[in-house]
C-alpha cells in the first residue's frame, strides 16, 4: 500500500497515510465485531440456560448491540461530585486504547501485519499489563468503596495470571526461536507429523496451551475469574459509577481484550492464520478466514465456560494461580528448554 | 489421596464433564417461549387488572357495599357511595390503586354481585405511575372492553365454586 501512495506523496508522508488507513482497517472492522461478538455471547450464554437471547431488534435480534449503543449514547454522562475528573474520565479511554493497540502486531495473514515487529510478543506482554491501569484508575478515581475493592482485586489478579503468561509465553519462545508472531505461525506449520498445523497438539506444549487458555480468561476477567465485577458483592466493580459513553467504552475494551485474547490463543497454540491441516487445497481459502474461524472458536469456548462454571471465590483465585499455574509452567519451561537442548541443539 | 483423584483434577476431568453437559443444553430445544409473539395458556382463574362489570342490560353491578374495600390487604381499593336519583345505591367514587394491589382476588372473593374482577389481562404497563390510579371509569371501561372473556372465565370456573 506504501508503495501506491509514493507514486504522488513523498514516501513518509505515503508511510503516514498507509498505516493510519492500515489502523483504520484493523480497528473499524473490530468494533464491529466486539458489537457482534457480545450479541454471540448473549445468544450462546442464553442458549445453555435454556433460554433465547437478544431476539427482538433486527433478524434473530442481531442490532441488539447497536440498540444498547444508541441507548447508552444518548444517556447523560454522570460524574460523581467526590470523583477525581481528569482520572475518571481517562480510566475507561485507557482501557479501551489499549485493548485496539495490541491488535498491531497480530498477524492475519503471511504479510498482513500492521507492525511486524522481531518483539511481537514482549509487546503484548508490556501493552496487557497496562490494561490494569484503566481499572485500577477507575476504582481510584470513581472514590467509591466497591470500585476501589473491585481496583484492587484487578490488580492483585491481573498480575498473578500474567506471571504464568509470560512463562507459557517463554516455552513458546523457546520452541520456535523468536518473538516475532509472524515467525510463532510460519513454525506450526506441519509441527505434528508435517501435517497438523498446531502446537496445541505438541504433547509438550498441549499443557501449557490449557494454561494459557485459563490464564487468559483470568487476565480479561471473564467468568469464572470476573471477580472485579462480581455484582453479588461489589455491585458491579470499577464500572459502578460509571454511565453513558464511558461505560461502554469498558464494555468495548472489555470485550477487545477479549477478542485480543482469543486471536492470541489462535496464534500461538492453533496455527494462527494456517489452515488446521497441511493440505495444498486449504491453502486457497485466505488466512484471515482460518485466524477469524479459530478466534470465533476461542470465543465460543470463553463463552461456554462463562455459561458452566461458576465464580471462583477469591483465595480460590491466587490459589490456582500462585500455587498451580506457576509452578506448573516454571516445569514446563525446564522440561521444554531441556527437551530442545537434548534434541534439537545436542547440548549433551 | 488416591491416583485417580491426581489424574482427575490434572485432566480437569469435572470440567470436562460440566462443558459435555452444557454443550448438550446447548442444542436441545428452549424451555422459554417467543413471548411477544407466543404466550402461555392462562387458566380462568388468572388474575390480572381488576374490571368494573355491568349487566346485560348496561346497568353497573356494584351496589357500593365496600366488602371488597374492606377485604382488600393492601387498602388499594377507596370507595364514596350515595343513593342515585333513582334511590339505587350506587358508587360516586371506585378507585384501585394498582401501585398498591398484590393481586390476592380478595375483592373479587368478597364481591356478592360479581361486580369487580380480576380479568385475563396482564399487559397494561404505563409510562407514568399516575396512570396506575384507576378510576371508575377506568375499571368500567376495562369491564366493557374485557367483559366475553371475563364471562367466558367465570363460566369455566363456575362448577368448582
Amino acid at each position: 500500500m506504501i508503495s501506491w501512495f509514493t507514486g504522488f506523496l513523498p514516501y513518509k508522508g505515503a508511510w503516514f497515510v498507509a498505516t493510519i488507513i492500515d489502523i483504520l482497517v484493523i480497528a473499524l472492522p473490530l468494533m464491529l465485531a466486539v458489537a457482534m461478538i457480545i450479541y454471540a455471547d448473549r445468544k450462546i450464554w442464553a442458549a445453555m440456560a435454556l433460554r433465547r437471547g437478544p431476539n427482538v431488534v433486527g433478524p434473530f435480534g442481531l442490532l441488539q448491540s447497536f440498540a444498547d449503543g444508541l441507548k447508552v449514547f444518548l444517556q447523560e454522562t454522570i460524574i460523581p461530585s467526590a470523583a477525581n475528573r481528569g482520572l475518571f474520565l481517562i480510566a475507561p479511554i485507557i482501557t479501551f486504547t489499549v485493548a485496539l493497540a495490541a491488535w498491531a502486531v497480530i498477524p492475519f495473514g503471511p504479510r498482513a501485519v500492521l507492525a511486524n515487529i522481531n518483539v511481537g510478543l514482549l509487546y503484548l506482554l508490556a501493552i496487557s499489563s497496562m490494561g490494569v491501569y484503566g481499572i485500577i484508575l477507575s476504582g481510584w478515581a470513581s472514590n467509591s468503596k466497591y470500585p476501589f475493592y473491585s481496583a484492587i482485586r484487578a490488580a492483585a489478579q491481573m498480575v498473578s495470571y500474567e506471571v504464568s503468561i509470560g512463562f507459557v509465553l517463554i516455552t513458546v519462545v523457546l520452541w520456535t526461536a523468536s518473538f516475532n508472531l509472524n515467525d510463532i505461525v510460519m513454525a506450526q506449520r506441519g509441527h505434528i507429523f508435517h501435517f497438523i498445523n498446531f502446537y496445541a497438539f505438541n504433547p509438550l506444549l498441549f499443557p501449557m496451551a490449557v494454561v494459557f487458555l485459563i490464564s487468559s480468561m483470568a487476565e480479561t476477567q471473564r467468568a469464572p475469574f470476573d471477580l472485579t465485577e462480581a455484582e453479588s458483592e461489589i455491585v458491579a466493580g470499577y464500572q459502578t459509577e460509571y454511565s453513558s459513553m464511558s461505560f461502554a467504552l469498558f464494555w468495548l475494551g472489555e470485550y477487545g481484550n477479549v477478542l485480543l485474547m482469543c486471536a492470541l490463543n489462535a496464534t500461538l497454540f492453533w496455527g494462527g492464520w494456517l489452515p488446521p491441516l497441511e493440505i495444498p487445497f486449504l491453502y486457497h481459502i485466505p488466512g484471515i478466514i482460518w485466524l477469524f474461524a479459530k478466534i470465533l472458536f476461542g470465543f465460543f469456548v470463553f463463552s461456554w465456560v462463562k455459561a458452566t462454571v461458576p465464580r471462583y471465590r477469591y483465595d480460590q483465585l491466587m490459589r490456582l494461580g500462585w500455587k498451580i499455574f506457576l509452578p506448573l509452567s516454571l516445569i514446563w519451561v525446564f522440561l521444554v528448554s531441556g527437551w530442545l537442548m537434548l534434541t534439537r541443539y545436542h547440548a549433551f | 489421596m488416591s491416583l485417580a483423584y491426581y489424574v482427575k483434577s490434572f485432566t480437569l476431568w469435572e470440567f470436562v464433564k460440566a462443558h459435555a453437559k452444557t454443550l448438550h443444553y446447548f442444542f436441545k430445544p428452549k424451555a422459554t417461549i417467543n413471548y411477544p409473539f407466543e404466550k402461555n395458556p392462562l387458566s380462568p382463574r388468572f388474575r390480572g387488572e381488576h374490571a368494573l362489570r355491568r349487566y346485560p342490560n348496561g346497568e353497573e353491578r356494584c351496589i357500593a357495599c365496600k366488602l371488597c374495600e374492606a377485604v382488600c390487604p393492601a387498602q388499594a381499593i377507596t370507595i364514596e357511595a350515595e343513593p342515585r336519583d333513582d334511590g339505587s345505591r350506587r358508587t360516586t367514587r371506585y378507585d384501585i390503586d394498582m401501585t398498591k394491589c398484590i393481586f390476592c382476588g380478595f375483592c373479587q372473593e368478597a364481591c356478592p354481585v360479581d361486580a369487580v374482577v380480576e380479568g385475563p389481562n396482564f399487559e397494561y404497563s404505563t409510562e407514568t405511575r399516575e396512570e396506575l390510579l384507576y378510576d371508575k371509569a377506568k375499571l368500567l371501561a376495562n369491564g366493557d372492553r374485557w367483559e366475553r372473556a371475563i364471562a367466558a372465565n367465570l363460566a369455566a370456573d363456575a362448577p368448582y365454586r
